[in-house]
């Protein structure tokens, strides 16, 4: 018999967690990427230093959800709003949390030249290939010939164009220090993923410049999907054409790595 | 301090640096871009931050973040990028964060051009952002007011939790005259309780103008128009000029009150009983002093650089008890001395009678006289 004080605590809620309970869908991984959030930050004791910066769309309530200091932006200008902070608490710790629509659509010009700035932020992109808040619009990283509902006949190249690569796009400014992709399909991932959280918030503490990790994530609800077949769509769909990846690492933060 | 030659655009920056500014962002545009590069000379000076931002959609997000730490943030910046700078300022009014912008005004709609105007008062008095919220807006006449007022700007954003803009033109931001600037303030040391620095030692705050169920904005709105009703009783300022016995009230505010006031020393000279009254808060607009002065004033002429935007204000004031003349200069073109005083002498001699929304229809008229240089 285990008596209580033979119990050793090997997992709990973490800190920076709050006790609230997520408006997310069944199956959305919005909630795993929050909780690689919040463990990231209570490793590095980072809590009490740490601001975030939520976005227009599904998380734009992580607000709640994070036992920290929090702004709620302007749809895509989270990276604007994170640079205000930044520049005049230096000390602190500033994030953005952003999807898709947010990050790669209406705020491109902010997350560029936040990029291109070298603005010492970490960002956490949320890339699901699709607007979830407003109900599954074609977002900037629809993949070709997927439907939505304002793709209905499958995302036509011809006259919507392609997907954007954000970190492929990002990693190409001399101002990022840090950026990757990341999926969180299976376990194995999500523990790649939490490393690189890591590492972005790292490279933030390091003043090595702008640091994102962009996390293939999965929609259920508006693909339309069992959250389980939506994991194996990221693997078989999104993956060969988001490429997981280092696509930028600065020579100091390579000697830190696990 | 004593005075010095000093440049409006330059003289306001510094005055905002020294009203304890520490975040500055911006975006070039003419004729306000020597505030930005006054600011990214001295700021880097001072250790304080100066972004140049890709835009103004992203200057006014930082000034925005950097406002939600509680420290002294502003843009300045000149109507076409006012305009993209509207939804950020809609997402400060709905958070109350304080907040100062100045806007030099250009010639419009559109892409305009660069001279001197009034056209935007609609805008920035009005609100101009989505949403239902009251900015404070200070209208400066001379290079000196320019520098009293930033300071007080930053007083009142802070005191009522409010975006305060400051609007000039071309004029005040681009001419040299002798003026004094304030000595340095010494930066707070701690931020105020509401601001967002890192939940070190106490529980998480939250800055956000969100409030997804109707009742709660609801609640947020009536704080608004509260703290709004609060700045109406508390706030009006303007200056008055040789009103002891005038018959005629001139009414212009910025550039155009000052050129009144010279048409009006004239018109005294002529021996006309005519004064002139400048608002200095467009936004709380001086309603009820207005309304007083109809007790002595038999017709008032309200001069703008625009089609009579703060007519429709002062009209308001008036309620109908007393005729409202008009006469504006539109475009970027500032009204000369000689023409204002030319307007007091008709309505000198022929009081107005017509106030049946055919002021502006025989101002067109006379205005279009003066255009094809027939007056």
């Amino acid at each position: 018999m285990v008596t209580a004080t033979d119990a050793k605590l090997v997992y709990q809620r973490p800190e920076s967690f709050s006790d609230a309970v997520t408006h997310y869908c069944p199956g959305c991984t919005h909630g795993v990427a929050h909780r690689l959030v919040a463990e990231v930050l209570d490793e590095m004791g980072l809590r009490e230093q740490a601001i975030g910066v939520a976005p227009v769309g599904c998380s734009v309530f992580a607000y709640n959800y994070f036992n920290c200091d929090f702004v709620e932006a302007a749809h895509g200008r989270a990276p604007a709003m994170a640079t205000g902070i930044k520049r005049v608490l230096p000390e602190k710790t500033v994030y953005t949390y952003q999807g898709d629509g947010d990050l790669a659509s209406i705020g491109m010009a902010e997350i560029v030249h936040a990029a291109a700035r070298g603005e010492n932020i970490t960002v956490i992109f949320i890339n699901n290939a699709i607007y979830g808040m407003t109900g599954g619009q074609m977002a900037p990283t629809t993949l070709p010939g997927m439907k939505t509902t304002s793709s209905p006949y499958g995302r036509d190249v011809e006259t919507a164009g392609y997907p954007i690569r954000m970190a492929e796009v990002l990693a190409t400014l001399d101002g990022a220090g840090y950026v990757v992709r990341r999926s969180l399909h299976d376990p194995k991932h999500i523990r790649q993923a939490k490393k690189a959280i890591r590492l972005a918030f790292e490279t933030q503490q390091y003043g090595l410049g702008f640091a994102m990790v962009e996390l293939l994530s999965s929609c259920p609800t508006n693909w339309k999907q069992t959250p389980q077949d939506a994991l194996q769509w990221i693997a078989d769909h999104m993956v060969p054409v988001f490429p997981l990846g280092d696509y930028k690492v600065a020579p100091a933060l390579a000697e830190l790595r696990p | 301090m004593a005075k010095q030659l000093l440049k409006g655009n330059e003289a306001f920056a510094e005055a905002a640096i020294r009203a304890g500014l520490e975040g500055f962002f911006g975006y070039p545009i003419t004729p306000s871009t020597e505030f930005l590069e006054h600011m990214a000379k001295r700021m880097p000076e001072l250790g304080r931050a100066f972004v140049q931002a890709e835009s103004e959609v992203a200057a006014i997000n930082m000034v925005y973040g950097a406002a939600c730490t509680g420290k002294r943030a502003m843009t300045a910046s000149s109507s076409p990028g006012i305009s993209l700078m509207m939804e950020g300022l809609s997402y400060i009014a709905g958070t109350e964060v304080p907040v100062v912008i100045v806007n030099v005004m250009r010639g419009g709609p559109g892409l305009g051009n660069i001279a001197p105007s009034q056209g935007d008062y609609n805008q920035m008095v009005k609100g101009g952002g989505h949403g239902d919220y009251s900015p404070i807006v200070l209208a400066p006449a001379s290079v000196q007011e320019a520098i009293d007022y930033i300071t007080l700007a930053f007083d009142l954003a802070e005191k009522y939790r409010t975006i305060v803009a400051v609007v000039v033109d071309g004029n005040v931001g681009q001419m040299m005259e002798p003026a004094e600037l304030p000595p340095m303030r010494e930066l707070p040391k701690e931020a105020p309780d509401w601001a967002v620095t890192g939940a070190q030692g106490r529980e998480p705050r939250f800055l956000s103008s969100i409030y997804i169920d109707p009742k709660d904005e609801e609640v947020t709105n009536v704080r608004l128009l509260k703290r709004w009703l609060e700045i109406e009783a508390n706030e009006v300022r303007y200056k008055e000029y040789d009103l002891e016995d005038a018959e005629i009230i001139v009414i212009g505010f910025g550039t155009a009150g000052r050129v009144a006031s010279s048409a009006v020393r004239l018109a005294r000279q002529e021996g006309i009983p005519v004064g002139l009254f400048r608002p200095i808060t467009l936004a709380p607009f001086p309603y009820q002093r207005i309304e007083k002065l109809t007790k002595q004033a038999k017709t008032f002429l309200v001069v703008e650089m625009n089609t009579g935007m703060m007519y429709d204000d002062v009209r308001l004031a008036v309620k109908g008890k007393v005729p409202v003349e008009f006469y504006g200069r539109l475009g970027g073109v500032v009204p000369l001395p000689d023409e204002i005083l030319e307007e007091i002498r008709r309505v000198a001699a022929s009081p107005a009678k017509d106030q049946n929304g055919h002021v502006r229809q025989s101002w067109l008229k006379r205005l279009e006289k003066v255009m094809r240089g027939e007056q």
